[in-house]
C-alpha cells in the first residue's frame, strides 16, 4: 500500500520483471513438479516443537539491563510535568528516558509520522508510553516506574466516529484534513446517475463493524546492543524488519542506517499486529546507546492490548443498484473509521475500506467516500484482511438482502455475476486468474445448499438450523512499497558451496505462516534438490537483502518470484559448467532428485554437490541474485495506489449455524470453504492457512470486541479498554471451532511462482457475512453489526423490524462534507486511470 | 556476608536434578525460563489464562504461571525439552512437525505438554475428549484441526497401528 503523495513521487527504471515466456512457470502440470505441492514439513518445525526455536524473549546477553514503560492513565491530557529523581535515585536503576531525549517523530507511513518513542507533551490514549526506566532486575525497573511523577492537565476526550466528527477541538494532532478528521477520501468512477437510473431495485444500509485485536500468543519482545563499535544489533518480533530498521535510523540520527542491524526473531504470530515501528523498539535502542549495555524489554499481555494496531471500527453506509438479476449498475460506499489516537496504516486503511468491493463481482459505477477519525483509543492499523475486511461484511450481508428482495438463491445471484478473469475494474485493479466461480460451486455442493437452505429445520434439541453464503477476495500483496521508490520490493541471494550446500538469503520474516520454507520449496523445485537439505537465512538486515516485509499476503508471490529468478539464474551457470564437462548441451539437462543428468541419457550426469564443484573450478565462486517488483498499475489517480497487486486470491463460504429460537444463543458446527490461491506450493501448509482464517474470522464473527468503558467518574470522564486481558476479551478454544471442509481451488496466475497467489488472508473475509447470513437464514433476522453476538440475535428477535444494528437510515452516520469527488472514467467509458479533476496532478502539470 | 532473600533448592525437571537459588515469590514458569534457561516453556499472559506455560507436575498438565517455584520443590516437573529422547522426536512432535499443527510455534510447547499428559491416560481419545484435554490451550494461527489430528495420529501411532494422515487432512476434500 502506499502512500500517494505527490511530493515524494520517484519514478525508478523498476527491477526486471523476469523473462517474458511463462517467467514464473505458473503454466507447468502438477505432475511435472518435483517438491511444489507435496506435503513437505516446514523447514522450522522440528525445532519449534522440540521448544528449541529462540524467541524475543527466549534471548538474553552479558551485563543485560531489563526495561520497563510508565505509560499514560490518562485517556487525553497534555504532560505538565515529568518528576523522574526519585526513580532515577533507586538502587539498581541505570538509565530513565523521556519524551525529549528523543524528539524525532516516526510512523509507519511517510505522511503521518505522528508518534514520538515516548510523549513529549501529550498523551492520547490509556497505555500512551510517557517514560523508560532500565535497571538490573525486572522488578527494579517495576518499582522505578511506581517512583516517577506523571503531572497530567485533562483534556476533553473523543469517544468514536460520530464525536469526532462534531468535534473538532480538542484536536488530537496538528494535522490532517480538519479538527479530528485525519483522513477524507472521495473517489467516483462512472457516471452513479445513470447507474442508479438503470438499475431495477436499489436499497441502502447501515452497517456497524466493531474494532477488534490480533491477540498474538507471542507479547512484543525485543533485545538491543549498541556495541563498542558504535553499531546497533535489535533483536525483535517485528513483521517488517525493514521499516523497523528505516524508523531506528529516522528516530536515533545521526546514528547513520549502516550502523543499525534488525533481525526479526522467530515470531509468535502477528496477523498485523507487529508491522508497525513500536515505542518499545526505539526505546531499548536508545536505552542501549545511553548506558552502553544490551536492554531487553518483554511487553505484558496488558501491554500488548495498548500497541493494538488492530481491526478498525467503521461504520458504513452502502446505496446499491441491481438489474433483477442482480448485476451491480451502481454502488455508492461511505465508510468512517474510527482510527484511535495515531496515524499507524491508517490513511492506508482508510482506501482499503473502498478497493476490493469491485474484484468478487463486476460494479459498473462506483463512489467511494471514506474518512478517518482520531480518537483517545489505542491506534488501530492492519489486521488481517487490513481494511477490506469490514466492506466485505457490508457488501456481501447487503447482497443476502438484494437476494432476498429479489427473490433469487444468493449463491445463483453470485455465480450470475462473477467479474471477470484478465480484467480491469472500475477502480483500474486489473485481475489475472479468477476461481471464484468453481470455488462457488465447490460450497455449495458440499454443503447440500440447494437442499437445506431456506428449510429452517428444527433439530432435535430445539434450535433451528440456518445456511449461509459469502464469497471475498483478498489481494496478493500491495501492488506499491509504503515510501515511494522504485527499487525492488523483494531481494533473494543465492550462495552455491563445493559442499553441495544451497543457501538462500532473503530479508523476508516467517510470522508461522512459512515463508522460509516457500525459499526452499521453490529453490528446490528449481534446481532440483531436497528443499530441507537448503540452508534458509533470513529477516537481518546484515545480511540478507531487503524484503518489505511480512504484509498484505506479499512474501509467496514476491519473495517467490525472486527467489525463482535466483535459482534460474543459478541453474543456468551450472547447466553450462555441468553441460561443458559432459559434453550435453545445457538445455537437455534436467535438474532432479539431487542429480543434473541428460535428459536423453539420465544415466549421463551427476550430483548436484559435483555440478557445482566442476562449475566453480570453471567459473569461479559460485553466487546469484534475483529480485521482483510487481508490475505497473494502471490507477494513475490520487489513492489509487492502494489496491492493485499482482493477483488476487478468491473464497467462496457456506457456513452452517444453530440458533435458539428463545435465547439467540447459536453455534456454528461446520463451516465449508472453498479458497482459489493459484497453486499449493505445499498442501498441508496451505490448509493451514485456510483453517486458520476460518479460526480467526469466526472469533470476529461471535466473540472479539475492542470494547472501552465510557463513563464519568468525579466529572471527569473515564475512557478506558473494558478487557484487556486474555479471558475477557473472548477468542474461539478448541470448543468453539467447527468442523471444516476445505476445498483447495488451483487456478494458476501468471503472476505469482508457479501459479500461486495469496492464502492466508483471504478466507478469513467471508465468514463473518456468512454467519449473518445464517443467522437470517434460520430465525429471519438481521444483525446489521459485527461481532453477531447472542444478545444482538435475541435483541433483533424482538425488534420490531427483526433487525440489530445502528440505525437502517443514514441518521446514523455521523455529517461530514468530503468535498468534491475526483471523477475517474471507468474503462469501459473509455477512461486511462487518471482522474479528469485532480487539484494536485493539473497544478502540477501546469507548472 | 548479609543474608539472603533466595532459597536454594533441587528441582528434578526432565529426569534431571537442577539446583537453583531463587526469590520465593517466582513462579514456576519464571525459575525454568530465567534460572534454568530452559526457555521452551512460554508465557503468554502470566495470568493462567492462555495455556503457552502448561508443564507437567507428577504428569498432570499444570499453568507454571500460576504455580509457585517452591511448591513444585520434590516433584517430578517435565517441560518441552523433556519431550524428545535423545535426538529423536516424540510421536506427538513428529505428528505435529509433519502436519503443520506448529505454525508460530508459540502455542506448541503447551500444547505438547496437555497433549502429552492426555494420551498418557487415554490411548484412544475420541475427537471431543481431545477437545476438552485442549481448551486450556489458546492458539491464534492453526484453528486447532492440525492440533487435533495430529494428536489422533501420534495416539494411533503409539497404539501400534501404522496410521497416515488422511488424505483430506493434507489436500482438503
Amino acid at each position: 500500500m502506499v502512500l500517494d503523495d505527490p511530493k515524494a513521487r520517484v519514478e525508478g527504471p523498476g527491477a526486471p520483471q523476469g523473462r517474458d515466456d511463462a517467467p514464473w512457470q505458473h503454466d507447468k502440470k502438477k505432475d511435472e513438479l518435483e517438491h511444489v505441492g507435496k506435503p513437505i514439513r516446514k523447514v522450522d518445525a522440528r525445532s519449534k516443537v522440540a521448544g528449541l526455536t529462540q524467541f524475543a524473549d527466549d534471548m538474553t546477553l552479558p551485563r543485560m539491563l531489563h526495561m520497563k514503560l510508565l505509560r499514560s492513565t490518562k485517556a487525553h491530557a497534555e504532560i505538565v510535568k515529568i518528576d523522574t529523581a526519585a526513580a532515577e535515585a533507586l538502587p539498581g536503576v541505570k538509565g530513565v528516558l523521556t519524551g525529549k531525549d528523543m524528539p524525532t517523530p516516526f510512523g509507519i507511513l511517510p505522511v503521518s509520522q505522528d508518534e514520538h518513542a515516548l510523549c513529549p507533551d501529550r498523551v492520547r490514549f490509556v497505555g500512551d508510553p510517557v517514560v523508560a526506566v532500565a535497571a538490573t532486575e525486572e522488578e527494579i525497573a517495576w518499582d522505578a516506574c511506581r517512583l516517577v511523577d506523571v503531572e497530567y492537565r485533562e483534556l476533553r476526550t473523543i469517544g468514536g466516529v460520530h464525536e469526532a466528527a462534531d468535534h473538532d477541538e480538542p484536536r488530537l494532532h496538528d494535522y490532517g484534513v480538519r479538527g479530528n478528521i485525519h483522513r477524507l477520501e472521495n473517489l467516483e468512477f462512472g457516471d452513479l446517475k445513470d447507474g442508479f437510473e438503470r438499475a431495477d431495485h436499489v436499497r441502502e444500509d447501515t452497517v456497524w463493524f466493531e474494532g477488534n485485536t490480533h491477540l498474538p500468543m507471542e507479547q512484543h519482545a525485543t533485545l538491543a546492543h549498541f556495541d563498542k563499535d558504535g553499531k546497533l544489533t535489535i533483536w525483535s518480533s517485528t513483521q517488517t524488519p525493514h521499516y523497523l530498521h528505516r524508523a531506528l535510523a529516522r528516530v536515533l540520527a545521526p546514528l547513520p542506517a549502516h550502523r543499525i542491524r534488525v533481525i526479526a526473531c522467530p515470531n509468535g504470530g502477528g496477523f498485523g499486529g507487529k508491522s508497525d515501528p513500536f515505542n518499545h523498539e526505539i526505546c531499548a535502542a536508545k536505552m542501549s546507546m545511553l548506558t552502553g549495555r544490551p536492554v531487553k524489554i518483554a511487553l505484558t499481555r496488558e501491554e500488548v492490548f495498548w500497541c493494538h494496531r488492530g481491526r478498525h471500527p467503521v461504520l458504513m453506509r452502502s446505496k446499491i443498484g441491481v438489474t433483477k438479476t442482480g448485476r451491480i449498475t451502481a454502488l455508492d460506499f461511505h465508510s468512517f473509521l474510527d482510527g484511535g489516537a495515531y496515524g499507524s496504516y491508517g490513511t492506508a486503511s482508510t482506501f482499503y475500506t473502498g478497493a476490493l468491493q469491485t474484484v468478487t463481482y463486476p460494479v459498473e459505477n462506483y463512489h467511494f467516500r471514506g474518512a478517518r477519525f482520531f480518537t483517545n483509543k489505542a491506534p488501530c492499523g492492519p489486521k488481517r484482511g487490513h481494511g477490506t475486511v469490514q466492506p466485505r461484511f457490508a457488501l456481501e450481508v447487503q447482497l443476502d438482502k438484494v437476494a432476498c428482495d429479489l427473490g433469487l438463491d444468493p449463491a445463483q445471484m453470485r455465480l450470475d455475476n462473477l467479474a471477470e478473469r484478465d480484467s480491469l475494474t472500475a477502480n483500474f485493479l486489473r485481475i489475472g486468474s479468477m476461481g471464484l466461480g468453481p470455488c462457488i460451486e465447490k460450497v455449495v455442493e458440499g454443503s447440500g445448499w440447494k437442499e437445506r437452505r431456506g428449510k429452517r429445520e428444527v433439530l432435535a434439541n430445539g434450535r433451528v438450523r440456518g445456511l449461509g453464503i459469502a464469497c471475498s477476495s483478498y489481494l496478493s500483496g500491495a501492488g506499491l512499497p509504503i515510501y515511494w521508490n522504485g527499487m525492488p520490493h523483494s531481494g533473494v541471494q543465492l550462495q552455491l558451496d563445493r559442499s553441495g550446500l544451497c543457501t538462500v538469503f532473503c530479508g523476508s520474516t516467517d510470522i508461522g505462516q512459512g515463508s522460509d520454507s516457500v525459499l526452499g520449496w521453490i529453490v528446490g523445485e528449481v534446481l532440483g534438490i531436497d528443499p530441507l537439505d537448503i540452508k534458509v537465512v533470513t529477516s537481518d538486515t546484515d545480511l540478507t537483502p531487503v524484503d518489505l516485509g511480512s504484509y498484505s499476503s506479499r512474501v509467496t508471490v514476491m519473495t517467490g518470484n525472486a527467489a525463482m529468478q535466483a535459482a534460474e539464474r543459478a541453474r543456468d551457470i551450472l547447466a553450462k559448467g555441468v553441460g561443458e564437462k559432459l559434453e550435453v548441451p545445457a538445455s537437455r539437462l534436467v535438474f532432479h532428485g539431487g542429480r543434473v543428468f541428460d535428459a536423453q541419457d539420465p544415466e549421463v550426469g551427476m550430483t548436484f554437490k559435483e555440478a557445482i564443484g566442476f562449475t566453480e573450478a570453471a567459473v569461479g565462486t559460485i553466487g546469484t541474485v534475483g529480485s521482483y517488483t510487481p508490475p505497473k498499475s494502471p490507477a494513475r489517480f490520487r489513492g489509487g495506489g492502494v489496491g492493485p497487486s499482482p493477483s488476487y486470491s478468491y473464497s467462496a463460504c457456506v457456513v452452517e449455524v444453530e440458533v435458539d429460537p428463545e435465547t439467540g444463543v447459536y453455534s456454528v458446527p461446520h463451516v465449508w470453504m472453498a479458497h482459489d490461491i493459484g497453486r499449493a506450493l505445499n498442501a498441508a501448509v496451505a490448509m493451514g492457512q485456510i483453517e486458520g482464517s476460518i479460526y480467526m474470522g469466526l472469533g470476529e464473527a461471535m466473540m472479539e470486541e475492542m470494547a472501552y468503558r465510557d463513563r464519568s467518574h468525579k466529572g471527569k470522564r473515564v475512557f478506558v479498554h473494558k478487557i484487556p486481558s486474555m479471558l475477557e476479551y473472548k477468542s474461539p478454544s478448541a470448543f468453539e471451532m467447527p468442523e471444516c471442509t476445505t476445498y483447495v481451488i488451483e487456478d494458476p496466475d501468471k503472476n505469482g511462482p508457479f501459479g500461486a497467489k495469496e492464502v492466508g488472508q483471504g478466507p478469513l473475509l467471508p465468514i463473518m457475512p456468512a454467519v449473518a447470513n445464517a443467522v437470517f437464514d434460520a430465525v429471519g433476522v438481521r444483525v446489521d453489526e459485527n461481532p453477531i453476538s447472542f444478545e444482538k440475535v435475541f435483541a433483533a428477535m424482538h425488534a420490531e423490524d427483526k433487525r440489530y444494528g445502528p440505525a437502517a437510515d443514514d441518521s446514523g452516520v455521523p455529517t461530514v462534507d468530503f468535498g468534491e469527488s475526483l471523477k475517474v472514467k471507468t474503462p469501459w467509458q473509455g477512461g486511462d486511470g487518471k482522474a479528469s479533476n485532480d487539484p494536485h496532478r493539473t497544478k502540477k502539470a501546469a507548472k | 556476608m548479609t543474608e539472603s532473600n533466595k532459597v536454594l533448592a533441587t528441582f528434578q525437571v526432565n529426569g534431571e536434578p537442577h539446583e537453583v537459588a531463587f526469590r520465593p515469590h517466582k513462579t514456576l514458569l519464571e525459575v525454568l525460563r530465567e534460572e534454568m534457561t530452559l526457555t521452551g516453556t512460554k508465557h503468554g499472559c502470566e495470568l493462567g489464562e492462555c495455556g503457552t506455560c502448561t508443564v507437567q507436575i507428577d504428569g498432570t498438565s499444570v499453568l507454571s504461571c500460576l504455580v509457585l517455584a517452591v511448591d513444585a520443590i520434590g516433584k517430578e516437573v517435565r517441560t518441552v525439552e523433556g519431550l524428545a529422547c535423545g535426538s529423536d522426536l516424540a510421536p506427538l512432535q513428529d505428528c505435529m512437525a509433519d502436519l503443520g499443527a506448529a505454525q508460530c510455534g508459540y502455542c506448541t510447547p503447551g500444547v505438547l505438554m496437555a497433549a502429552d499428559a492426555l494420551l498418557k491416560d487415554n490411548a484412544k481419545p475420541t475427537r471431543d475428549e481431545i477437545k476438552e484435554a485442549m481448551a486450556g490451550n489458546l492458539c491464534r494461527c492453526t484453528g486447532y484441526l492440525k492440533i487435533f489430528e495430529a494428536i489422533e495420529l501420534a495416539a494411533a501411532r503409539m497404539r501400534g497401528e501404522d496410521a497416515e494422515p488422511s488424505k483430506e487432512s493434507i489436500y482438503g476434500a
